[in-house]
C-alpha cells in the first residue's frame, strides 16, 4: 500500500513539472509579450526595457531554470500589466469560481447519479430512453451554446434573469445551470453504463439466488461495485473545479479564475497565466491521488494487490 | 403428500423465441436430479426461470409448483423467501459468483440473516461452522477474507456453505464444477453428495457431463432444444437409452470395461431456437426419423412406471440399439 502511493505521488510531482515545462515553452513560443502589452507603435527602448526588466532578454533556458527556481521559492511571478503578484491575481479570483463550479458539481451530483441508476434499474423503459436522450443531448451541445441557449430563453425571452454580470445570487443561476447540465449529462451516462455492467455480473445473480430483495442487491451489491469507475468521472469532475468554467464564465461575463486566463493568454500576461496552469494541475493531480486512493478504499481487489507489490 | 417440486409445461421465450417449449419435472425430497443436454438446450433456464431469477424480458409461462404451493409468478417477498430459503442455487463460474468488494463474512451473513432466526454473535458462529462444513481450513480467519484471495475450488466451496445457509430442501448446482481442474472437480462432486446424504436435501444437478450425473443423481432427465426427451433412473439410462439422442450421447462416451467399440457421434448441430424445425426437433439428426417426426412435436409419455421419452419411434429405437447390442 505504501508503495502503491508512493508510486502515484512521484507520478503527481512529475505531471506537474510536465505542465509547468509546456506552459513555459507554449508561451514562449506564442507571442513576444513586450509587444502584445506596450504595442507595437511603442518606441525600441521602452521595449528592450521590459524585456530587460522581466528578464525576457535572457536565454531561454536560463529563463526556465529561474522560473522553476522561483517556483520551488513559492514566488510565482508579477503580472506584467499591473505589476502585482500573479498569484494574488489569481487567488483573489478563486472564491468567485468556486461560487459557480461547486453548486454545479453538487446539481450534476445530485442529478446525474440518480438519473444514471433509474435508467439503468428501468432499462429500456420509456425514462430510460429520455434519459439516455437528454444525456446525449447535454454532452453533445457545447457549453457555449447551452449558455447562449439558456441566455437567449430566461434573460432575453422571459426576462427572468440576468444575462451576466456578477451583481447578485440571481446572476449566477444560469452560469450554474448551464455548468450543471453538461456534467449532469455526463456523470448519467456513464453511472448507468456502470450500472448496466454490474448488474450483468454473475453475482448479482448470486445474490438474488440466495433471497437477497431486489432493492437490497441493488443498495448493498451493485452500488458498491458501479462507485468503482464511477469514482473516476467524479475525480476528473473535481478537478476541473477551478477551470472548468472558462466558457461559462467568459460567456457569462463572471469575473473568476476562467476570465482571467482567458484575458492573461490574451495579453501574454505569462505570470499569470503559469501560475493559473499551477493551480490547475494541481487540482486535477491532487483529486487524481484522491481518487486513487479511493480505488484502494472501494476496491479489495486493488488494496490487496498494492501489499504485495 | 405433494411432491416437492412439480414443474408442468414450463415455457420461456426471449424477445419471441422460444427457448423452453414446455419442461416437466417432478422431483421428490431428498431426489437426485441429473439434467444433462447441450449447451442451450435449456437446463439452466428451467431453474433460473422456475426461481423469476430470468431478465425480465423473458417471457416465462407454466407452472411450478413447491410442495403444491405456485411459485411461477408469486409476489417478491415469497420469492425472496423460496429463493435460497427452500431452493438454493450455485453456478458455473466461480471468479464472479461471489461480489468482489464484500468479505466472505458478509456474504455467508447476508444469507444467515435472511432465511435463519439468528441474532448476534451466532451469526457469525454460524457462518463459521459452515466455512469449516464445505472445507475451508482456518475457517475464523478467512471469513474476513475477499473472494479473490481464494482459489476457484474454495470459491465454489464457499458457494457452497452459502447455499446451506439458508437451510433449503432443494439444492441445484448449475455446472458446478465445469470451470474447475479434474482433481477440484471430484473433491466439489463428493462434498455436494456428502452435504446432501447428510442433510437430507434434494439436488438437481445440472451438468453436460454425462459421467458426473451417472455417478452423482438417481435419476436423469435429458434435454434437447427446450425439451425434455427423455426421462429415466440413471442406471437404466446408461444401460437402455430410449430416445435416439439420449442414446447418441451415450454412444459418444468410450466405455470403461467391456470390449472396444467404435464411438459414434450425432451428426447435424442443435437447430437454431428461431428457427425450430416443425415437429420433433431432434428429427433432422435422427436416424430413425420417419415422416411423422416432422408433424407434430412428441410430448413426454411414460414407457414404464419411471421411465419416460418423447419419441413416437421409441420402440423402433429400442429394437435398433438391442440389434446394435447383439452384433
Amino acid at each position: 500500500m505504501g508503495r502503491y502511493f508512493a508510486i502515484r505521488i512521484g507520478r503527481a510531482a512529475l505531471t506537474i513539472v510536465l505542465v509547468v515545462t509546456f506552459a513555459f515553452v507554449v508561451l514562449r513560443l506564442s507571442g513576444d509579450p513586450a509587444l502584445m502589452i506596450l504595442g507595437p507603435e511603442a518606441p525600441p527602448e521602452v521595449l528592450a526595457a521590459f524585456r530587460k526588466a522581466w528578464g525576457l532578454d535572457d536565454p531561454i533556458w536560463f529563463q526556465y531554470l529561474d522560473y522553476f527556481g522561483a517556483i520551488a521559492r513559492g514566488e510565482l511571478g508579477r503580472s506584467m500589466r499591473d505589476g502585482r503578484p500573479a498569484i494574488e491575481l489569481v487567488l483573489e479570483r478563486i472564491p468567485a469560481t468556486l461560487a459557480l463550479t461547486l453548486p454545479a458539481f453538487v446539481f450534476k451530483v445530485a442529478l446525474g447519479i440518480p438519473a444514471g441508476i433509474y435508467a439503468a434499474l428501468h432499462r429500456g423503459s420509456g425514462i430510460d430512453r429520455a434519459v439516455m436522450m437528454t444525456a446525449v443531448a447535454g454532452f453533445t451541445v457545447p457549453s457555449f451554446v447551452l449558455a447562449l441557449v439558456l441566455v437567449l430563453v430566461f434573460a432575453v425571452q422571459l426576462g427572468w434573469l440576468p444575462s451576466g454580470g456578477q451583481d447578485s445570487w440571481r446572476h449566477a443561476i444560469l452560469p450554474i445551470a448551464t455548468l450543471s447540465l453538461g456534467g449532469a449529462a455526463v456523470l448519467a451516462r456513464f453511472t448507468r453504463s456502470a450500472m448496466l455492467e454490474v448488474l450483468g455480473q454473475p453475482y448479482i445473480r448470486t445474490a438474488s439466488a440466495k433471497g437477497v430483495p431486489w432493492r437490497k442487491v441493488v443498495t448493498s451489491h451493485a452500488l458498491p461495485n458501479a462507485a468503482i469507475p464511477t469514482v473516476t468521472i467524479l475525480g476528473f469532475m473535481v478537478g476541473t473545479l477551478m477551470a472548468g468554467a472558462v466558457v461559462v464564465e467568459s460567456v457569462f461575463a463572471w469575473p473568476g479564475v476562467g476570465r482571467l486566463l482567458v484575458v492573461a493568454v490574451a495579453n501574454r500576461d505569462l505570470a499569470v497565466v503559469q501560475c493559473i496552469l499551477l493551480l490547475v494541475a494541481m487540482t486535477m493531480v491532487t483529486s487524481n491521488l484522491v481518487v486513487d486512493f479511493l480505488y484502494g478504499f472501494l476496491d479489495p481487489r486493488l488494496r490487496s494487490k498494492g501489499a504485495h507489490a | 403428500m405433494p411432491p416437492l417440486v412439480s414443474i408442468r409445461d414450463l415455457r420461456v421465450a426471449f424477445n419471441g423465441v422460444p427457448v423452453l417449449r414446455g419442461v416437466d419435472i417432478v422431483l421428490q425430497r431428498g431426489e437426485a436430479l441429473g439434467l444433462v443436454g447441450e449447451s442451450g438446450s435449456g437446463k439452466s433456464v428451467t431453474w433460473l426461470a422456475a426461481l423469476g431469477l430470468l431478465p425480465r424480458h423473458a417471457h416465462v409461462t407454466g407452472s411450478v409448483q413447491l410442495e403444491g404451493r405456485e411459485i411461477l409468478g408469486a409476489p417478491a417477498a415469497e420469492l425472496d423467501h423460496v429463493r435460497g430459503g427452500r431452493i438454493a442455487m450455485i453456478f458455473q463460474d466461480p471468479a464472479s459468483a461471489l461480489n468482489p468488494v464484500l468479505t466472505i463474512r458478509k456474504q455467508l451473513c447476508e444469507a444467515l440473516a435472511l432465511h435463519r432466526d439468528l441474532q448476534g454473535s451466532a451469526v457469525k458462529t454460524e457462518a463459521r461452522r459452515l466455512l469449516e462444513l464445505v472445507g475451508i481450513p482456518d475457517a475464523a480467519r478467512r471469513l474476513e477474507a475477499y473472494p479473490h484471495e481464494f482459489s476457484g475450488g474454495q470459491i465454489q466451496r464457499i458457494m457452497i456453505a452459502m447455499a446451506l445457509a439458508g437451510n433449503p430442501d432443494l439444492l441445484i448446482a448449475d455446472e458446478p464444477t465445469t470451470a474447475l481442474d479434474a482433481t477440484i472437480q471430484a473433491q466439489i462432486l463428493e462434498l455436494l453428495s456428502t452435504v446432501r446424504r447428510e442433510l437430507g436435501i434434494a439436488m438437481v444437478l445440472i451438468s453436460h457431463d454425462l459421467g458426473v450425473v451417472a455417478e452423482n443423481c438417481d435419476r436423469v432427465a435429458v434435454m434437447y432444444a427446450g425439451r425434455i426427451v427423455e426421462d429415466a433412473p440413471s442406471n437404466q439410462l446408461f444401460a437402455d437409452p430410449v430416445h435416439p439422442y439420449a442414446q447418441g450421447l451415450i454412444g459418444a462416451l468410450p466405455p470403461l470395461d467391456g470390449p472396444r467399440r467404435r464411438l459414434t457421434a450425432i451428426p447435424g448441430t442443435v437447430p437454431d431456437p428461431a428457427q425450430m424445425p416443425s415437429g420433433c426437433a431432434f428429427a433432422p439428426r435422427c436416424a430413425l426419423a420417419a415422416e411423422p417426426c416432422g408433424l407434430a412435436a412428441p410430448s413426454l409419455a411414460p414407457i414404464a412406471n419411471d421411465r419416460s421419452v418423447a419419441c413416437i419411434r421409441a420402440e423402433a429405437s429400442r429394437r435398433a440399439l438391442l440389434g446394435i447390442a447383439a452384433e
